[in-house]
């Protein structure tokens, strides 16, 4: 029978709704990050680096892309003859002809534990595609092992102002967890959830069949870890202490890239031993062109750049034309930004077109007038293969998507806090 | 699978100087991501020719390490994949490969053991983008024994090339290696179409009379014998012949008609993966008319260079008309003018590295200046 001490579950189902128009036909884990990557690679990589062979992915969000950039594993050297990385989406089972979907983060396990059981594991790491960090899975391991531990969270110290925003994790002296509170009104301690968990696997499979008899929508900070505190379970937190960040908005994933930019980055990406791997179509090099400027930006595989940048992040293959200003912006790949065309604190998704002299991101930065919670910062954002015609002008905390013409936009203009969804 | 490929790797020339110290030809750094044999791999793999021997004679490490795994140019399934051959030292008696058809001879169970109807003969050291399929087929219609692609080289100098003169059914009847007073511009490019079973019975033949040469002992003596065709092909083609060509060919990458035919024009050129993360530039950065590569982390200026990967230039640095490769540090305030770096060059502070048009500098591999 197959022996592996510990596989990985990657929760890479959700949507991401507060990343707006980002996720519109891309899962959340598969959103670009950093130029070249997608967020998945971070804990993808993680795994591999940590020693972690086997990783089930659960997918169910808009799983193409994802499935598409996940492959048989090999940028992440995932491609073996036993393990290796599976991707599992819902499906239809016998007497549930319609079938269902994953409806919460443990009921998604509790779907897959034959595929777990197959590898008959003694540990398993639960993880989601929503954080950008690089964490070595095997010391956490290691903690837990110690502790003698049915369950370890990793955690993260917030400043206490914003610790309403998570998942909060009260512990005593010896980091045991006492209690947990999601998102609670007068947090009792500022150590966050990163949503990463290892189990010792026997116990958590039994949470799972009990806790899915009570719980239709079974979910791991809401059921399975509550229910082990209080069943006396030994809950420890593991602390994290390096660079984290949680990209769930449009303002955190912009400013997460931004801070990549930066002369000597807090996120280092250069580490020889610890490298995160994505799945690169070829490995071209990047063309700058003899008007070009180029300040304090990052370029991926691919680019060529004939016009100016400046503090931006552009993905594989993006083409900046001549006269093109990019500033304090995000270009994902295969996008085009035509001549002479103006961006300004902009997220532009993945294969998209920006007219010739069209301008993003002018005028007052008032909230988005119905989606104020996404859009809020000035932030102004193109989702994913959007065209966008010719001398345009669009405003900030903007939302445009589809393939837009002239007569869309009310003399030649859309306003800022406004959307237009093709 | 019409084909089988067998790609002569052969190694050093003095020509290249240090570059080739360590370093197999066929592994040289080109176009800021590639390394010359990942021309012919690619080529090989994109016109469905999955299974190709790559013979080596010399400094087969870089080679070795560059094609260890064969994935990246979809080689390696489950009836196909690339071999490295280098010589086998069986007893004192064994000789290294004696020439290119020698070296394609003690390998003969390659050839023996497939069963496919051709075989492609290319080379390790050439920059360009062929369809063999196309080759074969033309091949087929002329019901040639051999086929040879050629170039018109019109006013470039062809004395350090095989000139080959053809009637005007494209048939060959002339062929000098390397003439001192060349009667045509047409240059055989070292690529050749043949049965598997024509080649494997010409090798034996050769093996027993002493002979070792593919192009003189086959081509040029077999002139009459055989039917032997020329294709004709008109794209980019550029062989590493010496220093300054390996310069000229990185500076062609800067061109808008070479960047597009390699990397804008399906299908592609692969190459092993190396996974460095995305070019960096900081806030005192001017790049100009360049090609950067990933892992670079660009403070200064570079002008009509091409920058291999993870190469560091400091602040107030300026770098002109040069190729830095791999892994080469740049401090501060230095000039770098008309020079190659080769890998892992460490230049201090505020030194200098100049050549001239005419004399291209060049620095060994690890040199620290």
């Amino acid at each position: 029978m197959n022996k592996k001490e510990m596989i990985a579950m990657l929760l890479a189902g959700g949507q991401g709704s507060r990343l707006g128009t980002l996720t519109k036909q891309i899962a959340k884990p598969a959103v670009m990050f950093g130029g070249k990557y997608r967020i998945i690679d971070f804990p993808l990589s993680n795994c591999i680096n940590s020693g972690i062979d086997t990783v089930g992915v659960l997918t169910q969000y808009e799983p193409l892309l994802l499935t598409k950039h996940i492959g048989i594993g090999i940028p992440w050297d995932l491609d073996r003859r036993n393990g290796g990385v599976t991707v599992l989406p819902p499906f239809q089972k016998k007497g549930n002809k319609q079938g269902s979907w994953y409806s919460g983060t443990a009921n998604a396990i509790y779907h897959n534990i034959r595929y777990i059981d197959d590898y008959n594991p003694e540990y398993i790491l639960v993880l989601s595609g929503d954080h950008v960090y690089k964490m070595d899975y095997s010391e956490m391991l290691e903690e837990h092992k110690k502790n003698q531990a049915d369950a370890t969270i990793a955690v993260i110290e917030v400043p206490m102002d914003i610790a309403p925003q998570f998942g909060i994790m009260n512990a005593d002296s010896e980091d045991r967890i006492v209690e947990f509170e999601e998102k609670p009104a007068h947090p009792k301690s500022n150590l966050a959830s990163m949503g990463i968990y290892i189990f010792t696997w026997k116990v958590l499979r039994e949470a799972l069949l009990k806790d899915n008899t009570i719980h239709e929508d079974s979910d791991f900070g809401k059921h399975i870890i509550p229910e082990m505190i209080n069943g006396e379970k030994n809950v420890d937190a593991y602390r994290f202490n390096d660079y984290c960040r949680g990209i769930g908005t449009i303002d955190a994933y912009w400013k997460a890239n931004m801070e990549l930019t930066e002369t000597v980055p807090v996120f280092n990406l250069y580490d020889e031993f610890w490298k995160i791997y994505t799945n690169t179509e070829h490995q071209l090099p990047q063309y700058i062109g003899k008007e070009a400027i180029i300040e304090q930006s990052l370029l991926s595989e691919g680019c060529e750049v004939y016009g100016n940048v400046y503090h931006s992040v552009l993905g594989p293959k993006v083409i900046i034309e001549e006269g093109a200003v990019v500033r304090n912006s995000i270009v994902m790949g295969e996008t085009i930004i035509r001549k002479g065309a103006n961006l300004e604190t902009c997220i532009v998704s993945e294969k998209c077109e920006i007219g010739e002299n069209t301008s993003i991101g002018i005028g007052e930065a008032v909230p988005h007038v119905t989606k104020s919670h996404i859009y809020s910062t000035g932030i102004s954002a193109i989702g994913d293969n959007t065209i966008i015609p010719d001398n345009v002008k669009i405003g900030k905390n903007c939302e445009v998507s589809g393939h837009t013409l002239q007569e869309h936009y009310e003399d030649g203009i859309l306003e800022s806090g406004h959307s237009l969804i093709i | 699978m019409r084909a089988i490929g067998i790609i002569l790797a052969g190694g050093k020339r003095s020509t290249l100087g240090v570059l080739t110290k360590q370093r197999n030809l066929a592994a040289m750094p080109i176009g800021g991501s590639y390394r010359s044999i990942d021309f012919a791999l690619s080529n090989l793999s994109n016109s469905g020719i999955k299974k190709v021997a790559v013979i080596s004679q010399y400094s087969a490490r870089s080679l070795a390490d560059h094609i260890g795994s064969s994935k990246w140019w979809d080689f390696g399934r489950k009836k196909t994949g690339l071999f490295l051959f280098t010589p086998t030292m069986l007893n004192q008696e064994t000789y290294g490969y004696r020439g290119t058809a020698d070296c394609i001879y003690q390998n003969i169970d390659f050839l023996k053991k497939s069963n496919e109807p051709y075989v492609v003969i290319t080379s390790g050291e050439q920059i360009y983008k062929m369809d063999y399929e196309k080759l074969i087929k033309y091949h087929e219609q002329k019901n040639a024994d051999i086929t040879i692609a050629y170039k018109d080289m019109n006013t470039y100098a062809v004395e350090d090339y095989g000139v080959i003169g053809l009637d005007d059914n494209k048939q060959m009847i002339d062929f000098e290696e390397k003439p001192l007073n060349p009667q045509y511009t047409t240059v055989s490019l070292g690529i050749y179409v043949m049965s598997r079973e024509l080649l494997i019975k010409l090798l034996e033949q050769l093996e027993s009379e002493g002979r070792y040469s593919l192009v003189s002992d086959i081509i040029i003596r077999y002139r009459k014998k055989l039917k032997i065709y020329g294709y004709h092909f008109d794209g980019y083609w550029r062989r590493i012949r010496d220093i300054n060509e390996f310069y000229r060919i990185n500076m062609d990458f800067l061109t808008p008609e070479v960047r597009n035919l390699f990397f804008n024009t399906y299908p592609y050129i692969s190459t092993k993966a190396k996974d460095e993360p995305p070019t960096k530039f900081n806030s005192s950065a001017r790049v100009t008319n360049s090609i950067v590569s990933g892992g670079d982390i660009v403070n200064g200026q570079v002008e009509n260079s091409v920058l291999f990967r993870k190469v560091f230039v400091g602040e107030g640095t300026v770098i002109k008309n040069s190729i830095i490769m791999e892994g080469v540090t740049i401090g501060k305030n230095c000039v770098i003018e008309n020079a190659i770096l080769d890998k892992q060059v460490y230049v201090s502070d505020g030194q200098s590295v100049k050549g001239t048009k005419e004399d291209i500098i060049l620095l060994e591999k690890r040199n620290i200046v």
